[in-house]
């Protein structure tokens, strides 16, 4: 059948912020989504509250709206829009949620609009853990033995019944796993289970056997309307069972099964998808397998595209995400065409000949206090993928390709270490699964240990082991030689085996340059192969490539169009991420409207810039200097932009650089003089433009002395890092001792920044575009906190809604000048501060920045795209960009944060980002955007009820004028002692509570029990008293709106304001086009 | 099969020296090309048609099946070895291919049924292998030049004798391989034996697909071209009892042991060179329900009056899409073959093209318009690949039901 032509209109629902489990996948999924439908002619209308998203761009879809998903958000647009029909499999676990929501609701059946790909018997089977066990046991599939219980005791019950701990606890309806547990004895039962309890919004957990150490499986199956069910990949996790599947390296194809048992997971892949009743696209099946006896159990589904449906798109050059769209509106899987081969049906089963690795980023170091061990709920914040000819060179190029310093499987630095690591350490590291697992493998090896003494710690196949302790043996083997004494047939081994230039360099005791060199005279080269679906059956269209060392190079002949190269951004991690790939993608279709050929390279598989049809030629590659330089030099590019990847391409530019890579835009030399103080120093002199008192230190002592010469309050931060790592606000010398060492120790050998903290400034971020003679502001965005908390973690508003027309004036001057001075082509970034009317340069960042993608969805203009264009020597005059355009309603920008993932972690806010996402409002009226944008921020300001308030002695003045506001808009007011004395003696009615310490019921208990509509809770120190974080953790698990700065309260106050007295109305952003004052 | 006692020593790790490896092998091709890698399995010279299989998993089964006999397989596929080799997934007595070519073979075997590594068992069996070879590079010329005359050695030799030898090889095409491999003497194919496995692998706590065994068990007369296991123990399963026949068998022996239908195994070779079997199955067609698979299909083509004609490279994977005209359904197929029915070489045979496989259009299947008859081109019996096709045994099945009830 094709098409189905009783649809006309098509609803999709994106995923929301980034957060953990939920990462630009979605947006990656989304995207094909939304351009194979309007392929199609069907009109579509999508919802998404993320503003750093492709998907969101105008042009993708028929209307967008940038509004917050919630249900009757959602039902607004279904009211207001009429579609014929929800796709609700595209947009990750929220999609799927609010769809069942809006099912449950009503407003589906009252708007007439059927949910397609899966209905909602379907999902609720899927998702239901008591349904789908149920559906598992009828059609003859294993899972493990469990129980679903509602209550503590009714879990002790089930412990009994289950025999032997260890035993899984995992709440019901909660996002990746989280609030799950393993409970290795009774009392650690009750905990988790409590906890999984209190986090499940059905209240409800699965007690369940343990299957730790099983080998673990996945299968990403589609199924068509036909019931044509095709496998696109198997997946094997290196991480045996015990590892929420997200933060377990994984390896595709599967490795270690047999065809009887493949075949046996094959057919129970696709029973399962036809109990379960998906219809149509894609789902992940999960499996684990006994490796002692075979035993095959089944361990969850998920009825939608997934991470893993993202991953396996890279993995194997088969878009999921696409084709799932097109079969939920009718097509069958042979009437769709494989764009890869042309000649072949889409209905196959992709078959690899490369392996494929991913491994998780993982973030702890800014969770101090969280536990590190990785368990079911997963902790990571991004991945990376490498794909190599065998696995050890798929792993090497992977670990060099998560940016963490590591340069292979050994190599020195931190993760790589020679050093001698003593048993207890390495038992530890081996025994319990932590992020650093992999190089205490390598550890255990040096140290003597056999695979089988590591299988025994660590569960992990003895194939992977093995293979692992090639690569060791490899090392020790090289150790033996100097660069001149390795034979050339060895040496390309060793580039076989995935060993970087620089991992060489190490071994050999020589360096990068001269290695290259060496392996160049030898004759050594890098040869690119093709991801092709097809293991080279058939032949390929799309230059889709990886690097090898083989026989063969089958880079296609140059097209005789110019090329530029894009460097990505890599794997998420917070302060770097889809925004980057926002603008990395941007500058490619720019590049392309222009007539160039963009060469992409990048290694996050979650990205919308690796989908095989972004650039004209895509090259899935670690983002090091021997890897990027070589594909430059192959592919004879002519020019390579590197603003647009976050900090990851400005690491490399002036080493790129130097290897004769020209770089476009702005120059690596200008790009670090906005990073050197002095330098800097001098051009704010030569324009009279002030900044904070401030001193470069190289050492502690150094340090210290430039404390008390700028006066605290200080604020700290290294140099060179993106994300604010390592930066700290010290009100004293006692806190300035706590937190120095770790300052260094952030870029070792780097000098720490030493800056007077501006308190109670107001913080303004304005994102500029230059051509080199013309330059325009995209936007100025105000903070809604003071100055302090890292601009990635701040709410901002745009345009700026307390600064004064001629305070705008000086700051749009100071932008020109610094873009002029600093001779930027493309984007920058200036961070400014005002403090008693007088305007500070706190930062230049002559690149883009994270708020790009919210400037350019607010204003309605491409700034990414222009910005490209630009760095290739076109004029903004041509291009019709000259005078900056203020628009006329609001744009509040939120950040979305993981706390409730790192149970622990201080919940506050500061100069180091933590966030992972976020999330953009958009209305006439600023309260309602703010208001949007905290109810898309989830959980949105409450209406009625009770608040919690208590602030630092600094913030009492103000608190009182903040309770009379609530009190008038009808909360109640909850306090404890100080600042319920303060209110007290104002005469604002408070109802004191217990702290924590002096009894029940307390702030918490309350906060558990929904007495508690929103905690106002400003912290104290830099360090926040356990009380003051364990109500903010409480109010973060239990989806109660929270503010910890005073600024922040009283924004929510005049929300709050907006709410009680104006209707929320929707409109698609392209409605907001052109709603702009020009400056 | 030795039986590797599993924990005394847990994993054995097989390979050359990392560095400096000191035995190397050779592929070479008759259009003079040559790659070098590392020999493993037994040492020896062999020349043969190369090929290559695009399955990711099943290289047991590949290397058993006796379709391979006579061809040199190269696994798309790159590591290969990892979970060793265990008696139950055998498709005939020990491998059948003349040599073997892989990306990486294991260090080390991995799986709870393994019981022998893959270098210990081709070297127990005389088999040549080669790993460390740029197989996609080899996989793209034989895509584009066609399978190929090729030499494989473990052995010392130079490139040139490699070379003269891969074009010394007398050509597939015209010969007749499938006296090489078909059973001496009928025999039957014993249901109850444990060392047939016929039952179907499944994990223990899974019962899925468990199979309703029929009441009435048909009688089978199955020729043995060169057969894979795994059909027999298929048909077992179904309801069948199996009389296996060797490919010489004359259509007078075959109703002597007046058998209820008779099945056409696949086999290795170009079936245009077996006209004594295709004068056998005309002999049968008339009065017998018929199945075939493979060069049972192609046994079917020819005594039906039609040809068959070389593939450039064939079709070796367990991806293949293949298309049903009768029910509108595509099944993911394993496939193995270097020959394909003309279809227009039916015109005249009252037999209809049922199947095509989507990515050629080449005939994957076909039906007589008036007999009992039916043959896929493909392995419904998979092992390896998916059992998408499963369901063809029970066709025929209801096949000889229907005709024992006087309906066809």
């Amino acid at each position: 059948m094709p098409k189905r032509t009783d649809l006309k209109s098509i609803l999709i629902i994106g995923a929301g912020p980034i957060v953990i489990g939920q990462a630009c996948e979605f947006d990656y999924s989304g995207t094909q989504a939304c351009k194979a439908l309007k392929e199609e002619g069907y009109r579509v209308i999508l919802v998404n509250s993320n503003p750093a998203t492709i998907m969101t761009d105008p042009e993708f879809a028929d209307v967008t709206y940038i509004e917050p998903l919630t249900l009757d958000m959602v039902e607004k647009i279904i009211a207001a829009e009429q579609p014929d029909a929800l796709l609700p499999t595209l947009g990750g676990q929220t999609a799927l949620n609010l769809s069942m929501e809006l099912h449950k609701a009503g407003v589906l059946a009252k708007y007439g609009v059927e949910m397609i790909g899966a209905k909602p018997d379907a999902i609720n089977k899927g998702e239901d853990r008591e349904l789908f066990k149920q559906c598992m046991l009828r059609i003859g599939l294993d899972v493990a033995k469990s129980r679903t219980v509602k209550s503590l005791p009714e879990a002790r019950d089930a412990a009994v019944q289950l025999g032997i701990f260890p035993l899984i606890i995992r709440p019901s309806f909660t996002l990746g796993g989280s609030g799950g547990g393993i409970a290795y004895n009774r009392e650690e039962f009750e905990l988790i289970v409590a906890n999984g309890l209190d986090l499940s919004p059905v209240h409800e957990v699965l007690v369940e056997e343990c299957l730790l150490g099983w080998k673990e499986f996945e299968m990403e199956v589609m199924r068509d309307h036909k019931d044509q069910c095709v496998v696109i990949c198997s997946i094997e996790n290196f991480d045996p069972m015990g590892v929420h599947t997200g933060d377990s390296i994984t390896v595709a194809p599967a490795m270690t099964l047999t065809d009887k048992e493949y075949q046996v997971m094959r057919d129970a892949s696709f029973a399962v998808i036809r109990e379960i009743g998906v219809e149509t696209g894609g789902s992940n099946i999960q499996f684990s397998v006994d490796p002692v006896t075979g035993r095959m159990v089944v361990i969850e589904m998920n009825p939608r595209v997934s991470r893993s449906s993202a991953l396996a798109s890279k993995a194997t050059g088969f878009p999921i995400a696409k084709i799932a769209a097109k079969l939920a509106v009718g097509y069958a899987l042979d009437e769709l065409r494989n764009d890869i081969t042309r000649v072949t049906p889409a209905s196959f089963e992709p078959t690899i000949d490369y392996v494929v690795t991913k491994i998780p980023r993982f973030t702890f170091e800014k969770f101090t206090d969280a536990d590190p061990t990785l368990t079911s709920a997963m902790k990571s914040v991004g991945e990376a993928m490498a794909i190599g000819r065998t696995f050890k060179e798929s792993i090497q190029k992977c670990l060099r390709s998560l940016e963490t310093g590591a340069r292979g499987f050994g190599g020195g630095g931190k993760h790589g270490s020679d050093e001698p690591v003593d048993e207890k350490t390495i038992n530890a590291k081996l025994g319990t699964p932590n992020a650093e697992r992999i190089y205490f493998i390598r550890h255990a090896f040096r140290a003597g240990y056999t695979v089988e003494r590591i299988f025994d710690l660590t569960k992990i196949d003895p194939w992977f082991l093995h293979q692992l302790r090639e690569i060791y043996e490899m090392e020790q083997a090289l150790a033996q030689h100097t660069l001149v004494t390795v034979s050339t047939a060895d040496f390309r081994r060793a580039k076989q085996f995935g060993f970087s230039d620089a991992h060489l360099a190490h071994i050999l005791a020589s360096d990068l340059a001269t290695v290259r060199a060496y392996r160049k005279q030898r004759g050594i080269a890098t040869t690119y192969r093709l991801v092709d679906t097809c293991a080279a059956e058939f032949e390929a269209f799309t230059p889709y490539y990886y690097s090898s060392y083989g026989d063969e190079n089958e880079i296609l002949p140059p097209s005789g169009k110019k090329k530029i190269m894009i460097l990505g951004g890599g794997p998420n991690r917070i302060g770097q991420g889809i925004e980057f790939d926002y603008c990395c993608v941007h500058a490619s279709f720019a590049l392309r409207e222009l007539g160039y050929e963009s060469v992409m390279v990048n290694s996050n598989p979650e990205t919308v810039s690796t989908d095989y049809d972004t650039s004209d030629r895509l090259y899935f590659e670690p983002l090091t200097l021997e890897d990027v330089l070589e594909i430059y030099q192959q592919e004879k590019c002519d020019g390579a932009i590197v603003q647009f990847g976050g900090q990851t391409p400005l690491n490399l530019a002036s080493a790129l650089k130097a290897n004769g890579v020209n770089i476009i835009g702005t120059s690596p030399e200008s790009i670090e003089l906005a990073e050197d103080r002095k330098l800097f120093a001098a051009i704010l002199h030569k324009i009279g433009l002030s900044q904070p008192a401030n001193r470069t230190a190289l050492n502690e002592t150094e340090a210290l002395t430039f404390a008390h010469e700028v006066g605290f309050p200080v604020l700290l931060r290294p140099s060179f890092v993106l994300g604010g790592r390592g930066m700290f606000i010290v009100y004293s010398e006692d806190e300035f001792k706590a937190v120095i060492r770790q300052a260094f120790e952030v870029m070792p050998g780097k000098p720490v920044l030493i800056d007077k903290f501006l308190e109670d400034a107001i913080e303004l971020d304005v994102d500029c575009i230059s051509d080199g003679e013309t330059s325009v502001i995209g936007g100025m965005l105000e903070h809604i906190e003071f100055a302090g908390v890292h601009s990635g973690d701040a709410s901002m508003v745009m345009p700026p809604h307390t600064l004064s027309p001629d305070m705008l004036t000086t700051v749009r001057q100071a932008t020109y000048e610094l873009a002029r001075e600093l001779r930027v082509v493309g984007l920058m970034n200036v961070q400014f501060a005002i403090k008693d009317n007088h305007l500070y340069v706190l930062e230049v960042n002559p690149r883009a920045s994270r708020t790009v993608p919210f400037v350019a969805k607010a204003i309605g203009v491409p700034l990414a795209k222009l910005a490209a264009k630009v760095m290739t020597g076109a004029k903004l005059k041509d291009l019709g960009f000259t005078r900056e355009q203020t628009p006329k309603h609001w744009s509040v920008k939120e950040a979305v944060f993981p706390f409730v993932r790192f149970p622990g972690a201080s919940i506050v806010l500061g100069p180091e980002m933590r966030s992972t996402g976020e999330v953009m409002g958009i209305d006439d009226d600023l309260g309602i955007a703010f208001a949007k944008a905290q109810a898309a921020a989830k959980p949105g300001l409450p209406v009625k009820g009770n608040v919690f308030l208590s602030v630092k002695d600094a913030d009492k003045p103000r608190a009182v004028e903040l309770a009379r506001a609530l009190v008038q808009l009808g909360f109640a007011i909850y306090s404890t002692s100080g600042t319920a004395r303060t209110l007290a003696d104002a005469g604002v009615p408070v109802k004191r509570l217990a702290k924590i310490a002096e009894g029940r019921p307390n702030t918490v208990d309350l906060i558990k029990n929904g007495q508690i509509q929103m905690v106002i809770n400003t912290p104290g120190g830099m360090i926040p008293r356990r009380d003051e974080n364990a109500i903010r953790t409480a109010a973060y698990a239990h989806n109660v709106c929270l503010m910890t700065t005073i600024t922040g309260a009283f924004a929510a106050v005049e929300g709050i304001t907006a709410l009680k007295h104006k209707q929320v109305g929707i409109r698609p952003i392209q409605q907001y086009r052109g709603n702009v004052t020009l400056v | 099969m030795p039986v590797i006692p599993l924990g005394s020593s847990r994993w054995s790790v097989f390979r050359q020296a990392l560095m400096s490896p000191s035995k190397p092998g050779v592929l070479a091709l008759a259009d003079g090309s040559v790659f070098r890698g590392l020999a493993f399995g037994a040492d020896a010279t062999i020349a043969g048609e190369c090929v290559f299989n695009t399955s990711m998993t099943g290289y047991q089964e590949i290397l058993t099946d006796p379709s391979y006999f006579g061809q040199i397989v190269t696994m798309t596929a790159v590591q290969i070895g990892n979970y060793g080799l265990t008696p139950e997934d055998e498709e005939s007595s020990g491998p059948k291919c003349a040599g073997f070519i892989v990306r990486e073979v294991s260090p080390v075997v991995s799986n709870w049924r393994s019981r022998i590594s893959l270098p210990d068992y081709l070297a127990k069996h005389g088999i040549p292998g080669l790993s460390e070879i740029d197989t996609r590079a080899l996989t793209k010329k034989l895509r584009v030049d066609g399978a190929m005359k090729s030499c494989l050695s473990t052995l010392p030799i130079s490139d040139e004798e490699a070379v003269a030898r891969a074009r010394a090889w007398r050509d597939m095409a015209g010969s007749d391989y499938v006296k090489d491999v078909t059973c001496r003497e009928p025999y039957l194919w014993r249901a109850d034996s444990a060392e047939n496995f016929n039952a179907a692998y499944m994990p223990v706590g899974t019962t899925m697909n468990a199979p309703a065994t029929p009441a009435i068990k048909f009688r089978v007369a199955a020729f043995d071209y060169g057969a894979k296991h795994t059909i027999f123990r298929k048909l077992v399963r179904h309801g069948f009892e199996v009389q296996v026949f060797p490919a010489t068998a004359t259509h007078e022996q075959i109703r002597e042991h007046a058998p209820d239908a008779v099945f056409l195994s696949n086999g290795p070779g170009d079936p245009a060179a077996l006209p004594y079997i295709h004068k056998t199955v005309t002999g049968l067609l008339p009065d017998f329900p018929i199945f075939g698979i493979c060069l049972g299909h192609q046994m079917l083509t020819h005594a039906l009056g039609g040809t068959t004609f070389k593939l450039k490279f064939g079709h070796r994977g367990g991806n293949q899409p293949v298309k049903n005209f009768e029910t509108g359904k595509v099944s993911i197929t394993a496939q193995n073959h270097g020959f394909a029915t003309d279809p227009k070489s039916l015109d005249k045979t009252g037999a209809k093209v049922t199947e095509i496989n989507l990515n050629d259009q080449t005939v994957e299947g076909l039906r007589h318009t008036t007999l009992p008859i039916f043959s896929v081109q493909y392995h419904p019996e998979a092992a390896p690949g998916p059992n998408d096709a499963d369901p063809l045994f029970t066709d025929f099945y209801r096949m000889v039901e229907a005709r024992k009830a006087g309906k066809v």
